[in-house]
């Protein structure tokens, strides 16, 4: 292969220079950057805000914080890791980079809507940092209502302003993704040929439609209580506050698949890749992305076994929430069964795909102890619950994410970044999860409440366990913002395909041209055919 | 609490073993799968390591049958889950109907219990071991959980509403209290004591004095301090409804229909009198909004409570009366 | 936006074809009008709760609402619908006058419905029936309710009330655009994508008009 140095080639980076050129940019390569400048900011204002929490636990009573600023605390890690950092961080970023590439697009459907979505992000997440400047929100990221609507006094509208603003930025994303997919595949690229990423794009894009506008109103209507007291929540005008739950939770418990189901699509992308084999039951891993997306609109009641909400009405929960187990399992195997009789090299992005298997199996195998009823009862709103969704979201998204971005920074800087420091930031990052989230099962079923400020001594060892193991891991996450920024300057030139993979984003120069392909590309063969691309390539090489 | 820094909860209710079983039985589940994942990911990644740089596997295309094996059998999985995780939370939130009944308020932050007897705790109450005990929960502010973790038990506290936790302790000793639902700055310092005492033990706590005089007393007081008396008589002619034998029965409404009087029809009549109007009477009650305390109400309920009742036909729990549910624990 | 008339008609460099690019953009727009029935859902979803849960006072609540007034805007509406689709029309066959003259109809049946709908609240003003402090509604024997009645109608009322003044905002640049010839039978999307709109926040009435004002309607 003959690889042109990069500053020769023109590329979507030097098409153009100034803030201008990217601040007005309609590229959606651009774009996906400026989202990864953003989200990373975010991404370190709440790792801040989790290391003070993990300090804080350190010992039992409340020394390092006051009450107040401890429940300010968790309240805006949850709000900006969960807003501002995951669910944008694969679809706004990877996602927007390379879904158009992957299909064979030049661009998004509305590139000029592309734009306006990250500038949405921009102004809630400015919203959320008045906020922090201002003093803060107490109400935790759940906004349970009456707490949030007559008896928080902090700045709950304010925050529930920046998350509507926000809420927009994630409903156009999902809009242009869909849009996209459907309009735009190149020649030859049918639906069952797209590649998995694309797939579970589309799944996730199906419920930042769909849910994102019920937590609009959601949020909307907690703060016309607070500003009007119009009393929808408000039992003492007759309102039922366990309404908001059923709201919220109508959108937030799919938002738990906006965040996991581009996980999965690139988990499919680095095994087959790092593999060089098919994924295992290609058609069976598109689907159960769809059916994640759908069961998972049916599952909201399993955040409420406890909450006063009819026992039977539970049952029906726990039963859909068990049903949406199996699409996931399924995943799960066909990943494993993808390496069987494979070519299987131990690249970064495969040990984070590795590593995302494993803490994902833990994290969804002990979702089916909160799904379970009669075990809910007892780890509901304890450090089980904690632990288990930091294993989805952080074991399972961020792994992921980590993963993805490793795959595809030679595509999108024209650089690769350097081997062993990126292997050790893997290993460090899988230990130092474990040991802080591990303790947090056992700490939650022995009955630790979730956030509590102040504990009792019994609970001690365990927390000093876990917050020994936060140090861990924020080495491990501050290693490739450095090493990646120094990639930039000092890493190995890229060549167009280094891992010698299959999507189409490997068949253009690195760093894309502007338009992403010199011609748009013709797809004759299935997604993940290495015996084609070898052929190819022979040929091409002759 | 025995061990200094326990890594699993102590077993003291009798609902606590089988929450445990089910907890094993799931941990088992979890260990079989991941160690199954993890020594496949681990086979496969040393076994068919990349040898060389253009090696390109011929494609592997498995069974169609190993997707349909791997989805039915976590599907039999889950479903047995599903059936065990139900049966658990029935019986964990079922009631037996002999149970002692507590009434519990929630505030921001603390909690206020009171027994049949007219003792008033706050964050710590006393029960007595093997006897089942129903908690009547309601809550002043926000939304607080009821939270008992060497009880396994758990319900949220919620404004305006009537909740219930019941727990039968097997074993005597101190054990934690929590409010688990997250409700304001001092959420994490509402926390007590369930403190399970030997039958005599209870006896002698009971009558160690602190009483104010049974609830259903103290509601009776309240109920003339009210007023309330003046329009609700006994002898049916007053200009509000005869409350002797009200309790569990049902009531015939102006707007046609019925209504089971039971603790949270009594506690919307008090707030909101005219929601519901009985057949025959005008809507001239007004509201106790502000009047009557949460507390005040549940011993309002109590008193009408022990105006008599229908039997068999009680919501808010079989009531037992203090001398029965006294004699009872002592003959144990 | 100092982009020439011819550029504006080009075919968007993203897309290959025109017919793409107008399948994109109605594909977005109905699926922008999906995230809008989510959006509302929500707040009838609470209606529907609410109002099963306090069924008398709803009704009484329901009955201080004038149906004339309610009628009269329904019909108003449905009238501009019916302009909106003759502009779109007009659009097609490349009546260039037709497109401002239906355009600016269906703006004056807008107007309309907004201005009967301030007077009803205006009126709602006048009876203390805008909840809050001054809330009274004589002879009611369950006011908290009877509010909650009314906190709903002006949320679902005024949430629509908004979306009809984007959508005639919306109008106003397809007028302009309009006069400046800029909409035939080879360019017409905007014309049918605010057509779509226009419908939506017209259909969102057609389900608000019963559900606040005529169901359990006795007397």
């Amino acid at each position: 292969m003959i690889t042109t140095a990069v500053e020769e080639r023109q590329h979507y980076l030097n098409a153009g220079y100034g803030l201008k050129s990217w601040l007005l940019t309609k590229d959606h390569k651009r774009i996906g950057l400026l989202y990864l400048i953003t989200i990373t900011l975010f991404f370190v204002l709440g790792g801040v805000f989790a290391t003070l929490i993990r300090l804080e636990l350190l010992t039992p009573p409340g020394d390092l914080v006051s009450s107040e600023t401890y429940n300010k605390l968790f309240t805006l890690h949850g709000i900006v890791m969960i807003f501002f950092f995951l669910i944008p961080s694969i679809p706004a970023t990877l996602g927007n980079f390379f879904l158009p590439m992957m299909i064979g697009a030049r661009d998004l459907a509305f590139p000029k809507l592309n734009l306006l979505s990250w500038y949405l992000l921009v102004i809630g997440g400015l919203f959320t940092i008045f906020v922090m400047v201002a003093g803060g929100v107490d109400t935790g990221w759940t906004f349970y209502t009456p707490f949030s609507s007559s008896y928080s006094n902090t700045y709950v509208v304010a925050t529930g302003v920046g998350i509507f603003i926000t809420g927009f930025s994630s409903i156009l994303t999902g809009l242009n993704f869909i849009v996209t997919i459907h309009t735009m595949r190149a020649p030859g690229m049918r639906w069952l040929r797209m590649p998995l990423f694309v797939w579970s794009h589309y799944a996730t894009s199906l419920i930042m439609v769909l849910g994102t506008p019920v937590l609009a109103i959601s949020v909307l209507l907690v703060a016309a209580e607070r500003v009007f007291h119009i009393g929808i929540f408000d039992p003492a005008f007759g309102g039922d506050p366990v309404l908001f739950q059923h709201l919220f939770w109508f959108y937030s418990h799919p938002a738990v698949y906006i965040m996991v189901l581009p996980a999965f699509g690139v988990l499919s992308e680095l095994v087959s890749t790092f593999s060089r084999s098919r994924v295992f039951g290609y058609a069976f891993v598109a689907f159960a992305s769809l059916a994640i997306a759908i069961l998972g609109f049916l599952v909201w009641g399993h955040h409420m076994f406890v909450a006063g909400q009819s026992a039977y009405a539970g049952m029906v929960f726990s039963f859909l929430s068990f049903l949406v187990a199996i699409p996931s399992a399924i995943k799960v195997f066909n990943w494993t069964a993808t390496m069987y009789r494979g070519s299987v090299s131990y690249a970064t992005p495969m040990l984070y795909a590795f590593g995302f298997i494993g803490l994902f199996t833990i994290g969804g195998l002990t979702g089916l102890f909160l799904a379970s009823m009669g075990l809910d009862i007892h780890v509901h709103d304890t450090y089980f619950v904690v632990a288990h969704f930091h294993y989805i979201m952080v074991g399972g998204a961020v792994m992921a994410y980590l993963g993805g971005l490793h795959y595809w920074w030679p595509k999108m800087t024209g650089r690769m970044y350097p081997e062993g420091w990126s292997k050790l930031s893997a290993l460090l990052v899988f230990v130092g999860f474990n040991v802080t989230f591990f303790p947090q099962f056992v700490l939650g079923y022995v009955g630790m409440p979730r956030r509590y400020h102040v504990y009792p001594d019994e609970f001690q060892v365990l927390n000093v366990l876990s917050t020994a193991g936060a140090s861990i891991l924020a080495v491990g996450y501050v290693l490739p913002l450095i090493y990646f920024i120094w990639s930039l300057r000092y890493g190995a030139v890229a060549g167009s395909n280094p891992w010698r993979a299959t999507g189409l984003e490997w068949k253009t120069p690195s760093p894309p041209p502007v338009h992403n392909f010199e011609e748009t590309p013709v797809v004759r063969h299935e997604a993940y055919d290495y015996a084609a691309l070898f052929k190819e390539e022979e040929a091409h090489v002759r | 609490m025995g061990q200094r820094f326990p890594l699993f909860p102590e077993q003291a209710s009798t609902v606590a073993p089988m929450t445990d079983n089910l907890y094993f039985f799931l941990i088992g589940i979890t260990v079989l799968f991941s160690t199954g994942i993890f020594l496949a990911i681990l086979i496969f990644a040393i076994k068919y390591r990349r040898r060389s740089e253009d090696q390109v596997p011929v494609q592997y295309e498995g069974p169609a049958s190993l997707e349909i094996i791997w989805t039915l059998v976590p599907l039999g999985i889950v479903m047995l889950m599903f059936a065990w995780g139900t049966h658990v939370f029935f019986a964990a939130t079922t009631p037996p109907r002999d149970a002692i009944e507590i009434y519990g308020v929630g505030k921001q932050w603390m909690w206020k219990l009171q027994h049949m007897e007219g003792h008033r705790e706050i964050n710590e109450l006393h029960v007595p071991v093997g006897t089942p005990v129903r908690v009547t929960l309601t809550s002043e502010d926000v939304i607080h959980s009821f939270f008992v973790p060497d009880f396994r038990i758990k319900t949220d506290v919620l404004p305006g509403r009537y909740t219930t936790a019941w727990f039968e302790a097997t074993k005597p000793g101190r054990y934690r209290l929590f409010c688990a639902e997250y409700c304001g700055t001092d959420h994490s310092r509402m926390i007590g004591w369930i403190h399970v005492m030997e039958p005599q033990e209870y006896q002698a706590w009971l009558s160690g004095g602190g009483a104010e005089g049974s609830m259903a007393a103290s509601g009776q007081k309240l109920f003339e301090d009210l007023g309330c008396a003046s329009c609700h008589t006994t002898d049916g002619r007053g200009r509000g409804p005869n409350l002797v034998g009200l309790f569990g029965s049902p009531v015939a409404l102006a707007g046609g229909g019925t209504v089971k009087a039971d603790a949270a029809y009594i506690r919307e009549s008090i707030l909101a009198p005219n929601a519901k109007i009985v057949a025959g009477y005008q809507p001239i009650m007004p509201t106790f909004q502000g009047l009557v305390t949460e507390e005040g109400i549940t011993q309002l309920i109590e008193h009408i409570r022990s105006l008599g009742q229908q039997p068999g036909a009680a919501p808010a729990g079989q009531p037992v009366q203090p001398e029965a549910a006294g004699t009872k624990a002592g003959e144990r | 936006m100092s982009a020439s008339h011819a550029e504006r008609l080009e075919l968007r460099e993203q897309f290959d074809t025109p017919a793409q690019q107008k399948e994109a953009s109605t594909l977005g727009m109905w699926i922008f009008l999906v995230t809008e029935v989510m959006f509302f859902g929500g707040l009838f979803t609470a209606y529907i709760i609410y109002r099963s849960f306090y069924t008398d006072a709803f009704a009484r609540a329901s009955n201080t609402l004038d149906v004339a007034i309610g009628s009269l805007n329904t019909v108003v509406l449905i009238v501009s619908s019916l302009t909106m689709a003759l502009a779109v029309h007009a659009s097609q066959i490349g009546a260039r006058r037709l497109i401002v003259v239906f355009l600016l109809l269906t703006m004056l049946f807008g107007g309309v419905f907004l201005g009967v709908k301030a007077y009803e609240w205006h009126h709602k003003w006048e009876q203390n029936l805008v909840p809050g402090s001054r809330f009274h509604l004589p002879g009611e024997p369950q006011p908290a309710q009877a509010q909650l009645f009314f906190s709903l109608y002006f949320a679902m009322t005024g949430l629509h009330a908004i979306h009809m003044v984007v959508g005639l905002g919306l109008l106003a640049v397809l007028v302009a655009r309009a006069q400046m010839g800029r909409f035939g039978p080879h360019y017409y999307a905007p014309v049918d994508m605010v057509g779509l709109y226009w419908h939506f926040v017209d259909i969102i009435w057609i389900f608000l008009f019963p559900l606040l004002y005529l169901v359990n309607r006795h007397g």
